[in-house]
């Protein structure tokens, strides 16, 4: 700023020195050079595609597909187009992103509390849980988890049961599944009178909070407004909207409840314990950052120790956890993409596959790259919005 | 005084604790009854799950295909006949690691003693041939002289021992690629050629080598202050941040020949390490941000006021200070990116991971996939647990965090 101005009476100084000039000049080069290399980048790429009598544009992906995909959650099947596949592949990483978040933080914020508990046993299992999983590469537990162990899984006709009738096979694992009765429309829409019934509770107690300076239980109260809303649908509706599909052996296949495939489950499982593991050394450093004073103080004004852990050492712990946490979920949905090696068919392998079919590999690659980026984009903005309420906690 | 007393009369535990071994259990293991009940779980737990594996391990599992396939896994293909020169870069890397040992670090002794033990004990087996195990022990001979000479004259041989760092790098990637076209002395060997752990250290070495000064760069341009460089070093960053590696191994593979002109085409290989190398810098420019932005305005104050120029101001004063400050960071980012190298098996070079997929399609080795991925396992985390206890020690040694 000094220097601008004492520039500006000196008008002596010739272009060439004036500084505010050679800042332009440089960007301008810069951008210049920038641009030229892009272009003869381009250049190229349009010559190589029309040697190879290629186009640009995404009309082909109206075309029929031509091949399987062995999972999808919405109708599917070789007839349909290369967008409905894409779809298909965009709806699976949602769904293994989706349940592989939600793992992961359950179990990473067990072994992050784990690993700091006072229990020498429990710190130490732990502790070699993260430093064995953060050490090796997810791509080398993937493809044990689905060669060694999902797919070494005893066949069919000796399925293994667990507790729950769980099966266990090398074709899958088969979990027990609800299917819905005729009531099941009606129960839904129980539900989301509870839905909204649980925030106007959660709302109407943080304005009693607000006003009168106490700490009601939020969370807990709108959590146990839907559950008892739901509780009480499910015993006075006449037939219950659910019954419950346990599966079985049948000959040489398995029949009924909910079959996830050998790849799904390995993926899952993969994702969801490898990124548990840098979970919960970001829970960890969390709760470590709040300081031993702070609980001291929480202790002398009279704080149970309930109330110190959800009044003082929660709210700022979360604000250390959050941003990390953040990029760990992003990383998890990422890594996602590495099903591409077990099969199980996420957006990549998907993406992979319509390559293969239809030959349009620079459309398909810049369409996945900007899926990824969109759905970082927006996981990030969500997570900014989310932390910038945490962060208005502090007075 | 009588404060010092008291605090040295709380860090005491109770005599029972401190001499007992039931003392110690009860205060660390069954303190409370929810403690005992954890206890319990977490014994009954790592029981359930340890005893399967500890059994497969005793009983059935057989590392017959492991050694035969040990070479197929460490070098991939590379020519026998070449061998030394993989020899040649692990003797140059005892020396420096001897080198630097000498001078920096002092104690740890059993450490250095188990380092030098693992050549020394692999040379007493009894399958290995004479000139393997000649070479094993010339591992240990270097890494001892360049210890002595680092201890010796430590203060003269510091920047020596750094330079060679740097220069390593380089040179392991010259060593391995060779000079000469034709047959005869030092052939260039194909990079198809590669494979193994030899594939997955250059990957990772060239990766460091050349994503560092990259992600530096990116770091400075995106604290720059003239908008085209930050908003375009921002973009980057963000852009590469938002993608996975696959997809840019996969750009790298397939695409990158359409990028260029028609005649050129560069080894597979090649397009990886570039692929890994751009990923790198975008996750390494925001490590060095860190450590840009922890530095006082006061220390460019200071340097504006002895007159040295913008350059000069950041390769003296304020990137020596950031660059420590964030070596741990650093040391992450560089294990991540040895585990990303696994990733080059999706575009079908024959790293360690890959290659270990080709041994076991061999038909007499079909059922083993146990065990050979255990050793890969146990490999990878061999090394980026040693990294990780490298970065510790590292962090403790530089007084990171400490002012």
């Amino acid at each position: 700023m000094e220097k601008s101005r004492s520039l500006r009476v000196q008008s002596s100084i010739p272009l060439w020195r004036d500084e505010r000039f050679l800042r332009i000049l440089g960007q301008a080069v810069f951008l210049a050079i920038l641009a030229a290399i892009l272009g003869y980048l381009t250049r190229n790429m349009l010559t190589n595609m029309r040697q190879q009598g290629l186009g640009l544009g995404f009309d082909f992906m109206r075309l029929t597909a031509g091949f399987d995909i062995g999972e999808h959650l919405i109708p599917y099947d070789r007839s349909s187009s290369f967008l409905r596949a894409y779809q298909v592949g965009l709806l699976n990483t949602a769904l293994v992103g989706g349940l592989g978040i939600a793992f992961a933080t359950i179990l990473g914020v067990i072994f992050g509390v784990a690993q700091i508990s006072s229990n020498f046993l429990v710190q130490q299992l732990a502790r070699a849980y993260i430093e064995f999983l953060r050490n090796i590469p997810l791509l080398v537990l993937l493809i044990f988890l689905y060669t060694a162990v999902f797919i070494k899984l005893p066949r069919v006709k000796e399925a293994v049961m667990l507790p729950g009738s769980v099966l266990l096979t090398n074709r899958g694992v088969a979990i027990p599944w609800g299917i819905p009765t005729e009531t099941f429309s009606l129960y839904v829409r129980i539900l989301i009178l509870g839905v909204f019934l649980a925030i106007a509770v959660g709302g109407l107690l943080a304005w009693y909070g607000r006003r009168t300076g106490r700490a009601p239980l939020t969370l807990l109260w709108s959590v146990l407004t839907l559950v008892g809303i739901a509780v009480v649908g499910w015993v006075a509706l006449p037939d219950s909207p659910l019954t419950l599909d346990p599966p079985a052996v049948q000959g040489l296949r398995l029949a009924g409840g909910r079959q996830l495939s050998p790849e799904f489950m390995a993926l899952l499982l993969g994702l969801s314990i490898y990124t548990s593991a840098f979970i919960a050394d970001v829970v960890r450093a969390g709760i470590q950052s709040v300081s031993q004073g702070q609980v001291e103080a929480a202790k002398s004004l009279g704080l149970t120790t309930i109330q110190t852990l959800r009044m003082v050492i929660f709210p700022q712990a979360l604000r250390v956890i959050v941003p990390p946490l953040t990029s760990q979920y992003l990383n998890l949905v990422k890594n996602s993409s590495l099903a591409v090696l077990i099969g199980y068919p996420e957006l990549f392998h998907v993406s992979g596959t319509i390559l293969n079919q239809s030959g349009r590999a620079v459309e398909m690659i810049a369409l996945v790259m900007a899926t990824y980026l969109a759905i970082s984009l927006l996981t990030s903005a969500l997570m900014n919005w989310y932390n910038r309420r945490v962060r208005l906690v502090e007075r | 005084m009588t404060k010092e007393l008291a605090a040295r009369a709380q860090a005491l535990p109770p005599p029972t604790e401190r001499y007992t071994l039931l003392g110690w259990v009860h205060k660390n293991l069954f303190s409370t009854w929810y403690n005992a009940l954890l206890t319990v779980l977490a014994f009954g737990l790592s029981y359930a799950l340890l005893k399967p594996i500890i059994a497969w391990l005793i009983g059935q599992s057989q590392w017959e295909v492991l050694k035969v396939n040990f070479r197929l896994l460490m070098v991939g293909q590379y020519p026998m006949a070449q061998m030394w020169r993989v020899w040649v870069c692990l003797h140059l890397l005892a020396a420096i690691v001897g080198l630097t040992w000498g001078i920096w670090v002092h104690g740890r002794r059993l450490l250095a003693a188990v380092l030098l033990l693992v050549p020394l004990s692999l040379a007493l087996l009894p399958t290995i041939s004479s000139p393997t195990r000649l070479f094993l022990l010339g591992l240990d001979v270097f890494a001892l002289i360049a210890f002595g000479l680092g201890r010796l004259r430590s203060l003269a041989l510091r920047r020596l021992a750094i330079w060679s760092w740097v220069v390593y790098f380089f040179l392991v990637i010259l060593i391995i690629t060779g000079l000469n076209p034709a047959e005869g002395w030092f052939p260039i060997v194909p990079t198809t050629l590669w494979g193994g752990l030899l594939l997955t250290s250059l990957l990772t070495v060239v990766g460091i080598a050349f994503s560092f000064p990259l992600g530096v760069l990116l770091a400075l341009g995106r604290r720059s202050r003239l908008p085209a460089i930050r908003w375009v070093s921002v973009g980057y960053i963000e852009v590469i941040r938002g993608v996975p590696l696959v997809t840019i191994l996969f750009m790298a593979s397939t695409m990158l020949p359409l990028f260029l002109p028609s005649g050129m085409r560069p080894q597979l290989v090649v397009r990886a390490m570039v692929g890994i190398t751009l990923f790198s810098a975008a996750y390494l420019a925001e490590g060095v941000r860190g450590g840009l932005q922890a530095i006082p305005h006061g220390q460019y104050e200071a340097a504006g006021a002895l007159g040295l120029s913008g350059f000069h101001t950041m390769a003296l004063i304020i990137l020596p200070q950031a660059l420590r400050i964030v070596i741990p960071v650093l040391m992450g980012q560089f294990i991540a990116l040895f585990k990303d190298t696994t990733l080059v098996a999706t575009i079908g070079l024959l790293e360690l991971l890959a290659i270990s997929r080709s041994v076991l399609a061999q038909p007499q080795f079909v059922g083993f996939q146990r065990e050979v991925y255990l050793f890969i396992t146990l490999i990878f985390w061999v090394f980026c647990y040693f990294m990780s206890y490298i970065s510790q020690r590292l962090e403790i040694a530089l007084g990171v965090g400490e002012r």
